[in-house]
């Protein structure tokens, strides 16, 4: 059994500064110098083994800075009861490590027991809105902590919808106490796809619940009509209007722990150091103008 | 039938439509915006299949293993969302089927893989201070137990899979001949390591884990194997760090 880590030089809350998505390879890299990286956010499920290096490495790393646990298979938007295992496991990760943060996505991956690696998506219901909430209560009273609940990237709508999402997830936080995840690439994305401006999202987002911001990139495809189709993934360089979202959303909720994730095609370091510096700039330029 | 069934049963097979009342941003039905979804879901478990059977994936090359990878999220969708298990049904598969029965091997490749990773992630333990144990009188030694690391393992196969393993995996490891070959992986510190075990070996290791003694194991052992010498997979424990605990 690895030892509890020692937190005492880090921060307990995520400092409203660029964080990015860790990445093994990038190990020395960070302890060498993380340059404009204040905090990491790993991916809950990559760390739920029982040993060996990757919670040598979260041990180490987590002595020098704040660490967000991200979930991606907790399928808080799923039908079906959480998985128990699932609970169990991450119950035993947060309460080892103490992260300064533990986030989950407004989505479904599980489902007749059988796991679909991808954020699936759900129609915006009563009915949804009561399960999800159902879940993120049982999620936060077995955590003992705050979670906040993250945007998805959208290709379709549901017919059946009667909800707006900013809506939807602000009832979600009103109802459960729950916090907030804004993606503002999945914004972005989302907008594109179904034809709305991202700014109108932001507006109706509630930016005072929002603990968190995420970068990411995306790729390009056309859906059946030739209409531009965004696909979440995590692959490339965040594109300027995402930039330029960014600011806008900053101008309006002031400094916020603001992440880089670059999960495949994982670059070398330096170039995704320069996109915390990027975020790095954009966090500066409000916090001047405050 | 649930919007749930719905999309996984559609995600799982390309031949089926799009479900209903999926749609785009101007009220339309999605069409392939629906694709993605299908796409995710391939891509990445296809993905997590080349990352856990890098071997397999050179043995039949990426496309045959891209192939493989969709006819084996078909039959056994992942259980888990843990990525580090996925794959765990893959040997068994890989041996039932008849296109690839000419090739023994591979389910036992597979299976040496797949204990690789397990290693990896396996829980940390205190290796034995076995400094002490060529002090320790032949009598006391022979009555003694072992634990192991929960990182160790072994396994035994008809093919020379760690011959297999090294020669795609180390540029300068000599072509395999046809031999059974028995394994053991240690993981000295975080990367698993496995070596070919001396004929009764396994054997040996097995009935240590089973609790015997080091002197009943090796006396059994020795009946089969007349030239067994416990002092090569004793070393190869010792060395990799695999031994936990000593007790009389």
């Amino acid at each position: 059994m690895l030892t509890r880590p020692d937190r005492s030089p880090r921060p307990d809350a995520l400092p409203h500064a660029p964080g990015v998505g860790y990445k093994p390879q990038h190990f020395q890299h960070i302890l060498e110098d993380a340059g404009s990286v204040e905090w990491l956010e790993i991916h809950a499920e990559n760390y739920m083994g029982d040993g060996g290096r990757p919670l040598a490495q979260l041990r180490h790393l987590s002595q020098r800075f704040a660490i967000s646990v991200h979930g991606v298979g907790l399928s808080i938007g799923g039908a079906s009861p959480l998985d128990p295992d699932h609970l169990a496991r991450l119950k035993h990760l947060t309460d080892w490590l103490n992260p300064a943060s533990f986030s989950e996505h407004l989505a479904w991956s599980t489902h007749d027991s059988h796991f679909y690696n991808d954020l699936l998506p759900l129609p915006y219901t009563n009915a949804t809105l009561a399960r999800v909430c159902d879940h993120i209560d049982q999620v936060q009273g077995l955590l003992g902590r705050q979670m906040l609940l993250e945007n998805p990237s959208s290709y379709l709508a549901f017919a059946e919808s009667t909800w707006e999402e900013p809506a939807f997830l602000h009832e979600i936080a009103k109802r459960t106490g729950c916090g907030l995840l804004l993606d503002v690439n999945n914004v972005f994305v989302s907008a594109t796809n179904l034809g709305y401006r991202p700014q109108d999202y932001i507006d109706a987002y509630p930016l005072d619940l929002v603990g968190e911001i995420h970068l990411g990139g995306h790729d390009e495809d056309e859906d059946d009509h030739g209409s531009p189709l965004l696909i979440d993934s995590h692959g490339a360089a965040v594109v300027d209007p995402v930039w330029a979202l960014l600011d806008y959303t900053l101008a309006r909720s002031g400094p916020k722990p603001t992440l880089v994730e670059w999960d495949t095609d994982v670059p070398d370091w330096v170039v995704l150091e320069a996109e915390a510096a990027r975020a790095a700039a954009a966090l500066n330029a409000v916090k001047m103008a405050a | 039938m649930s919007r749930e069934d719905q999309f996984t049963r559609a995600i799982l097979d390309a031949r089926l439509p799009v479900p209903e009342g999926l749609l785009d941003g101007a009220d339309q039905p999605a069409g392939r915006r629906f694709s993605v979804y299908r796409n995710n879901v391939a891509v990445s478990l296809t993905e997590a299949l080349h990352q856990g059977f890098p071997v397999i994936t050179k043995l039949l090359g990426p496309e045959n293993m891209d192939g493989l990878a969709a006819l084996y999220l078909r039959a056994q969708p992942p259980t888990s969302p843990l990525m580090m298990q996925y794959g765990e049904g893959f040997p068994d598969f890989l041996e039932g089927l008849e296109q690839l029965s000419h090739l023994g091997y591979l389910g036992d490749v597979a299976r040496l893989e797949l204990a690789l990773r397990r290693s990896y992630h396996a829980a940390d333990a205190p290796p034995l201070d076995t400094l002490h144990l060529g002090t320790l009188p032949p009598d006391e030694l022979m009555a003694s137990r072992l634990s192991f690391a929960p990182a160790m393992a072994v396994l035994r196969s008809p093919w020379p899979i760690h011959a297999i393993w090294a020669y795609n995996t180390h540029p300068d490891a000599p072509k395999p001949v046809a031999r059974a070959e028995d394994v053991l992986i240690t993981r000295p510190e975080f990367d698993p390591i496995p070596q070919p075990l001396p004929p009764g070996g396994a054997d040996w290791i097995a009935r240590l884990q089973a609790g015997e003694t080091l002197g009943s194991a090796t006396e059994a052992v020795t009946s089969d194997f007349p030239d067994f010498d416990l002092s090569a997979p004793l070393a190869l424990l010792i060395e990799g760090l695999a031994l936990t605990d000593l007790s009389q």
